[in-house]
């Protein structure tokens, strides 16, 4: 991982790999796409969480896939990157969640409506 | 078991944000001591970091480092836009220092988390590959989405916090889907391999798509329309001084990535996203500065005008070559003067809110400015000055930024999208103007006293206002000082 | 070797406290799960929001076990930097650790 030389950073050919590419992808974009719905679809704040991180965790099967059969380590480093904030992020919103039920006791989106959009 | 050998560090190429970094752990620290009385000391030490940082982007002008495989770069471009970010941040520091303690939220995080959005910010700057982009957006979001939520107790406060907190995330997944596909596409995040693969195969579905998702997520960031929904109500929510923060320095931050990012690794694709920004711009500056003439609450006219503001700036993306590009480097630099100095006048002013309820926000509503120009000049005069640089007025920071920008759309056979910004400069006229009316001509209602701002305060709108006088009287050597930094971009 | 140098130590954590700590049991620390709270309940009970603000707090230590777990796989071809760097990553954990501590973060009562 810390490799300077071109030759350390590519992975083993994976001819022998059951599924190629395209059904990773596929998995992500659909993982992907049920957290988007998760994300509209949702009116309790947490469960809009919940949704985001499924997008996020699609991103990650991504990089990891491309990684795999790109033969480049820059995907598994960038989506061990990914993990880290994506915590870093639910810590903030969750936090930010307690903040809002303390003062208003309800962490419905919906009921958010002292700003007019 | 061959020992990897350790890479080398450039410790160069991250100077600044350094500074910034260990900056922000020692307000920390500091802030752990025992407890002052106040925490101005706190301020000052932010601030000291912050002028640290400014000086050394002083001193490295015209110094050109890589490091980090590339990843990160300092060049001119960088430099220009650590000037801008730190000056957005000192402006920010020092107008904060006062606002907080009349609003009873002094904390040491609030430093702290300044200084660590300014490093994300100009993380964003340096950004020569992907990760880094990401990594910069979301140090400098993270940040920001608990500075918005900084006066707990006021719900307005936490619910802006929660807005922009989920819209940013959304628009960060969206970003992230992209930059995982151009991954896939072009086999690298770096800029320049991108640039590569792009050449090779411009029109690769994978890329394509990359692209598009990156461009939305970007869109949030720099709040053009159509992703510019949630704006509004984060700049009315959130602490005026952290709304000042988000105006100057996110965006200047998010553009700074989106220009080196779509003229560098996505040159092979330039009339396609041409294009595309010619539409984005048009229709930001059409509904910021339709929308923002309703609105009576200045924080949120003022949110409505920065989205004007950016369907600006991308014209100068749409014109692109080296005057397009460097007029938006100027714009920037000027709109972060001025933006700075008219939050900086409502955060004075917040002082002696009309609004006694807990909740309330102090003077945000255009009606309690009636009257200003008899109970403080100073500060009406100061408004007055930040407003007519903000519609354009000769001769005025703002006015040879519009020059520059709409200028640079005609030369590059723009008409037509520089005659619907000259339109859309004259429709903002109108509701800038409408302040200055009320601060001028208009009795107010009931008994309100007068306002004195604290010398931190006074320092930052000197600062600002100093800034655009000198932007605007000589304006030619700041431009080829932008030209000379979008040397390194365009080659 | 390294087996019984972690079984050694882990011996020597469970076996320590039963020789030195006092015994003091009471029905709550009978429970299956120690964590103050029934194990058996309703599903959408309540509890206190304290809960949370610990949870967060673990996540976000927890996390770091992403970047140490590479580094601990290859940590003796990394050598003496690879084990600085880990240094000053701790470091920096653990001046975030002492914030929270000193700002009263993991305060019960």
């Amino acid at each position: 991982m810390g490799g300077v030389g071109e030759e350390r950073r590519s992975l083993p050919p994976t001819s022998n790999d059951p599924v190629g590419l395209n059904a990773y992808l596929i998995l992500a974009a659909l993982v992907f796409s049920v957290g988007l719905a998760g994300v509209l679809t949702r009116r309790n704040a947490i469960g809009i969480l919940l949704g985001i991180e499924l997008m996020l965790n699609a991103v990650n099967i991504n990089l990891a896939a491309f990684s795999r059969f790109g033969g480049d380590l820059t995907g598994v480093v960038f989506a061990l990157f990914t993990i880290a904030i994506t915590v870093a992020e639910m810590g903030v919103g969750l936090a930010l969640v307690i903040a809002i039920f303390r003062a208003r006791r309800t962490v419905e989106a919906d009921r958010l409506d002292l700003l007019k959009g | 078991m061959t020992p990897i050998p350790a890479p080398p560090i450039a410790w160069n190429a991250l100077l600044p944000i350094l500074v910034l970094a260990g900056t922000a752990m020692l307000v920390l620290l500091a802030d752990l001591l025992p407890p002052r009385e106040s925490k101005q000391h706190l301020g000052a030490l932010a601030l000291a970091g912050i002028i640290a940082a400014l000086v050394i982007a002083l001193v490295r002008w015209g110094t050109d480092v890589c490091g980090f495989r590339d990843m990160v770069r300092l060049d001119g471009y960088a430099l220009f836009f650590d000037i801008v970010i730190a000056y957005a941040a000192a402006l920010v520091v020092l107008l904060s220092m006062d606002y907080l303690r009349r609003r009873g939220a002094e904390s040491g995080e609030y430093y702290a988390l300044v200084l660590f959005a300014a490093c994300g910010m100009m993380l964003l700057a340096s950004a020569g590959d992907l990760i880094i982009v990401f990594l910069g957006i979301e140090l400098m979001s993270l940040s920001l989405y608990v500075l918005a939520g900084l006066f707990k107790s006021r719900r307005q406060s936490s619910e802006a916090s929660m807005k922009y907190f989920l819209l940013g995330v959304f628009a960060s997944a969206f970003l992230l889907y992209g930059i995982a596909l151009l991954f896939g596409a072009a086999g690298s995040t770096n800029f320049e391999r991108v640039a590569a693969a792009a050449a090779r195969n411009p029109h690769d579905t994978l890329l394509l798509i990359g692209v598009a998702l990156l461009l939305v997520g970007f869109g949030f960031k720099i709040s053009s329309v159509p992703f510019h929904m949630w704006a509004p109500d984060v700049y009315e929510g959130a602490p005026t001084s952290v709304t000042a923060l988000i105006a100057t320095g996110s965006k200047a931050a998010a553009f700074a990535a989106l220009i080196r990012f779509l003229t560098t690794a996505l040159r092979p694709l330039q009339p396609d996203w041409t294009a595309l920004l010619w539409i984005l711009a048009a229709l930001s500056m059409t509904v910021g500065n339709v929308v923002a003439i309703a609105q009576t609450n200045l924080k949120r006219m003022l949110a409505y005008s920065s989205i004007a503001h950016v369907g600006y700036m991308l014209v100068g993306l749409v014109a692109g070559g080296p005057q397009g590009t460097s007029a938006i480097l100027f714009y920037l630099f000027a709109y972060v003067f001025t933006t700075a100095g008219t939050f900086g006048v409502l955060t004075l002013c917040e002082r002696t809110g009309g609004t006694p309820e807990p909740d309330g926000d102090g003077a945000v509503d255009v009606r309690e400015y009636a009257g200003l120009g008899r109970r403080s000049p100073a500060l009406a005069f100061a408004l007055t000055f930040f407003l007519l640089s903000l519609v354009g007025i000769p001769p005025l920071a703002g006015f040879f930024g519009k020059f520059y920008l709409f200028g640079a759309a005609v030369r590059a056979g723009y008409v037509w999208l520089a005659v619907i910004a000259v339109l859309n400069s004259a429709v903002a006229a109108y509701y800038y103007l409408r302040v200055v009316v009320y601060m001028y001509m208009r009795e107010p209602e009931g008994a309100a006293a007068t306002l004195a701002p604290s010398f931190a305060g006074g320092l930052a709108l000197a600062i600002a206002f100093i800034g655009i006088v000198l932007l605007g009287v000589m304006p030619a050597p700041f431009v080829e000082l932008a030209q000379v930094a979008v040397a390194p971009l365009l080659r | 070797m390294s087996f019984l140098f972690a079984g050694v130590v882990a011996a020597a954590l469970l076996g320590i406290p039963h020789l030195l700590a006092p015994r003091r049991l009471t029905p709550v620390k009978m429970e299956p799960f120690e964590c103050g709270k029934d194990p058996i309940e309703i599903a959408e009970g309540r509890f206190p929001m304290k809960f949370s603000t610990v949870g967060i707090l673990f996540i976000l230590f927890d996390i770091e076990m992403i970047f140490i777990w590479p580094w601990a796989v290859m940590y003796l071809q990394l050598g003496w930097f690879g084990f600085l760097e880990m240094l000053v990553f701790l470091a920096v954990l653990m001046l975030g650790f002492l914030y929270i501590v000193r700002k009263g973060g993991l305060e019960w009562e």
